[in-house]
C-alpha cells in the first residue's frame, strides 16, 4: 500500500473523501485513510452515468473482505463518468487513492458548496 | 441509492468490526477490554486492534487477503488466547461430558480430541466445543470466548449429582493456532519430540515452553493449536515469527474457516437452532442420550423446515450476515473468498430448496445477486 498522502490541490469531506475540482465538474474519491481504514478494497460496483448525487449523502459503496462502507459524496451534481477499471481491479483504490482510484466525475449542480469543504491541513487536522 | 440499505456505515477506524461486530460482547466505558499476553506483539506489529467478545484482537496484521493465502500455502498463526477452558476431572469426568455433550465422548482415547455441541434440552445450541482427553479422569473443552461464561455454568448446573470438578481454566491458558501446510514441519524444528496426528494431542516443550500440542485447527489446513502458559507464549510467538510463520489476525481465521464451511457460533446457529438444521448431525450422536438428544433425533427422524447451505455469488458482489434470501432464508456469514476471488457464504434456506446445483438470489442492500447453492466446503483445501 501507499504511504499516507493527502495533496494539496484537493478539497476534503470530513467523512474521508476527496474532489478534485476543474470546470464546473469534480472528479470523486475516498482518502488515503479511507483506504487504509478499510483494507484491502476486493469490490466496487460504480453507480450508473446520469444518476445523481447529493453532498453529504452516500451515493456509492467500498467493500473490503470483512467490511461495507458507504462513500458519501462531498458536493452535489450528475455523474458524468465512472471509474470502470475499478471493476477488474478494486485494489486501484488502495495503490492509488488519489490517481488511477478515482471513483466517479460529475458534473456539478451547485459549484458554490465547495466553500464548505476542508483543504488538506484542515483535513489532516481532523484525523487527529 | 443504495436501495433498501439501512443504517449508514461510515468509514471508520475500527472497519474490522463491520462484520464481526455481531459476536462482540457489547463493551460498555466502565468494561475495560480484555488483553492477551501476546498484546505487546500485535501492537508492536502494527496490528489493527478491534474489540472482540469483549477482548482487544488484532483483525489483521498487513492484510486479510495475504494473511488468508499465507495459511493456505505455508504458515499462519493466530492468537486465540480469548478463547476459554474448562477443566473436568473426577471419576465421572467422561461420564458427565457424556450428559452435557453431543457426541460420544467414550470414543476419545487419552491423548484424543473431539468435536461436539453443547444443547439445551431443546436441542437449542449452547456452544459448539473441542474436547481433549489429557487422561482417563482429565478432560479440557475448549469454549468459544462469547460464550465461556454461559458454558461453564451450564456445566456446573448440570454436574449436581456426578464426581466430578468442573473447573474454569480460561485464565490459566494462552492459545495459539499454527496452521498451514508447512506448519507442522516449522513446529517439529522447534519441538522437543514428535507432534500429535490431526485429532490426537500431547505434551511437549516448544522453544523451551512446556504446552499441549493438538492436532485441531478451524482453517482446513494441516496444523496444531498450543494450549500454554501465557506467561511463555510471547517466547513461543517469537520462535514461531522467527520460524517463517505469518502473524494473522482474526478476519484472516474468519475467511479461512468460511471457505472450508466450519461453523460460527452466533453466526451460523445459535441457541434458535438446532444441529441437524445447522448441518451438525454428524457430531451428535443420541444414543449416549446427551442433553437435547430427544429434539435432536426427533429433528433427523422429521426433518427441520431449513438447512444451513454454503452459496457461491455467481457475478460480482459480497452477501453479508443478515442480507435475506429470495424464497426465504438468511445470509448468516458472507465474505470475499481470497482463494475463490468471489462472494461466498453460507444461509439458512427452506429444506425443499437447499440441494446443490440450486439458484439463489440473495437481496444484498437492494440488489438482486444471483447465486449457487454449492456443496461444502467450498473450497477443498490438499490438507489435512
Amino acid at each position: 500500500m501507499s504511504d499516507a498522502s493527502y495533496p494539496e490541490d484537493l478539497l476534503y469531506h470530513p467523512e474521508h473523501d476527496w474532489a478534485r475540482l476543474q470546470d464546473g465538474e469534480a472528479t470523486f474519491g475516498i482518502t488515503w485513510f479511507a483506504q487504509d481504514a478499510l483494507g484491502e478494497v476486493v469490490f466496487f460496483e460504480p453507480p450508473k452515468v446520469g444518476v445523481a448525487v447529493t453532498k453529504d449523502e452516500p451515493y456509492t459503496e467500498v467493500e473490503s473482505v470483512k467490511a461495507v462502507s458507504d462513500v458519501v459524496a462531498p458536493l452535489s451534481g450528475e455523474v458524468i463518468e465512472v471509474n470502470t477499471a475499478l471493476a477488474d481491479k478494486p485494489e486501484t483504490i488502495n495503490d492509488e487513492p488519489y490517481g488511477e482510484g478515482w471513483l466517479v466525475k460529475v458534473k456539478l449542480s451547485d459549484p458554490e458548496e465547495a466553500s464548505s469543504l476542508l483543504d488538506a491541513a484542515a483535513y489532516q487536522a481532523s484525523l487527529a | 441509492m443504495t436501495g433498501s440499505s439501512g443504517a449508514r456505515r461510515p468509514i471508520t477506524a475500527d472497519q474490522g468490526l463491520v462484520v464481526l461486530a455481531c459476536l462482540a460482547v457489547p463493551s460498555t466505558a466502565e468494561t475495560a477490554l480484555r488483553r492477551t499476553s501476546l498484546y505487546g506483539r500485535h501492537a508492536a506489529a502494527g496490528a489493527r486492534l478491534v474489540p472482540f467478545a469483549g477482548w482487544e484482537m488484532p483483525v489483521q496484521y498487513a492484510g486479510i487477503r495475504d494473511e488468508h493465502l499465507a495459511v493456505r500455502r505455508h504458515a499462519g498463526m493466530f492468537d486465540v488466547s480469548h478463547m476459554g477452558e474448562v477443566q473436568t476431572r473426577g471419576p465421572q469426568a467422561a461420564a458427565f461430558l457424556q450428559r452435557v455433550l453431543s457426541n460420544d465422548v467414550r470414543r476419545i482415547p487419552e491423548g484424543g480430541a473431539q468435536y461436539s455441541l453443547l444443547c439445551r434440552e431443546d436441542g437449542g445450541i449452547l456452544d459448539d466445543l473441542f474436547t481433549y482427553r489429557l487422561a482417563d479422569c482429565e478432560l479440557l473443552t475448549v469454549t468459544n470466548a462469547a460464550n465461556h461464561e454461559k458454558d461453564l455454568a451450564w456445566m456446573q448446573e448440570q454436574a449436581a449429582g456426578f464426581d466430578v470438578d468442573v473447573i474454569d481454566r480460561a485464565a490459566e491458558f494462552a492459545m495459539l493456532a499454527v496452521q498451514g501446510p508447512a506448519a507442522r514441519s516449522l513446529l517439529a524444528a522447534l519441538a522437543d519430540g514428535s507432534l500429535p496426528p490431526r485429532m490426537h494431542c500431547c505434551q511437549r516443550d516448544i522453544a523451551g515452553a512446556p504446552l499441549l500440542i493438538c492436532g485441531t485447527g478451524y482453517t482446513g489446513e494441516d496444523g496444531v493449536e498450543l494450549l500454554l502458559d501465557p506467561e511463555h507464549a510471547p517466547a513461543v510467538w517469537d520462535a514461531l515469527v522467527g520460524a517463517g510463520v505469518t502473524p494473522c489476525g482474526l478476519g484472516a481465521r474468519d475467511t479461512l474457516r468460511l471457505e472450508v464451511c466450519f461453523h460460527l457460533y452466533g453466526n451460523d446457529m445459535d441457541e434458535r437452532r438446532n444441529p441437524i438444521e445447522a448441518g451438525l448431525g454428524w457430531c451428535c450422536k443420541e444414543e449416549t442420550g446427551f442433553i437435547g438428544a430427544e429434539a435432536v433425533a426427533a429433528a433427523r427422524a422429521a426433518g427441520t423446515p431449513e438447512k444451513l447451505v454454503a452459496f457461491a455469488i455467481d457475478g460480482p458482489g459480497i452477501a453479508r450476515q443478515g442480507n435475506p434470501i429470495g424464497g426465504g432464508g438468511v445470509v448468516t456469514s458472507g465474505t470475499f473468498s481470497p482463494c475463490l476471488e468471489r462472494g461466498i457464504g453460507m444461509g439458512y434456506v427452506p429444506s425443499e430448496h437447499a440441494a446443490p446445483g440450486t439458484r439463489i438470489e440473495i437481496d444484498v442492500r437492494g440488489t438482486a445477486r444471483p447465486a449457487v447453492i454449492e456443496s461444502k466446503p467450498l473450497y477443498r483445501t490438499k490438507g489435512p
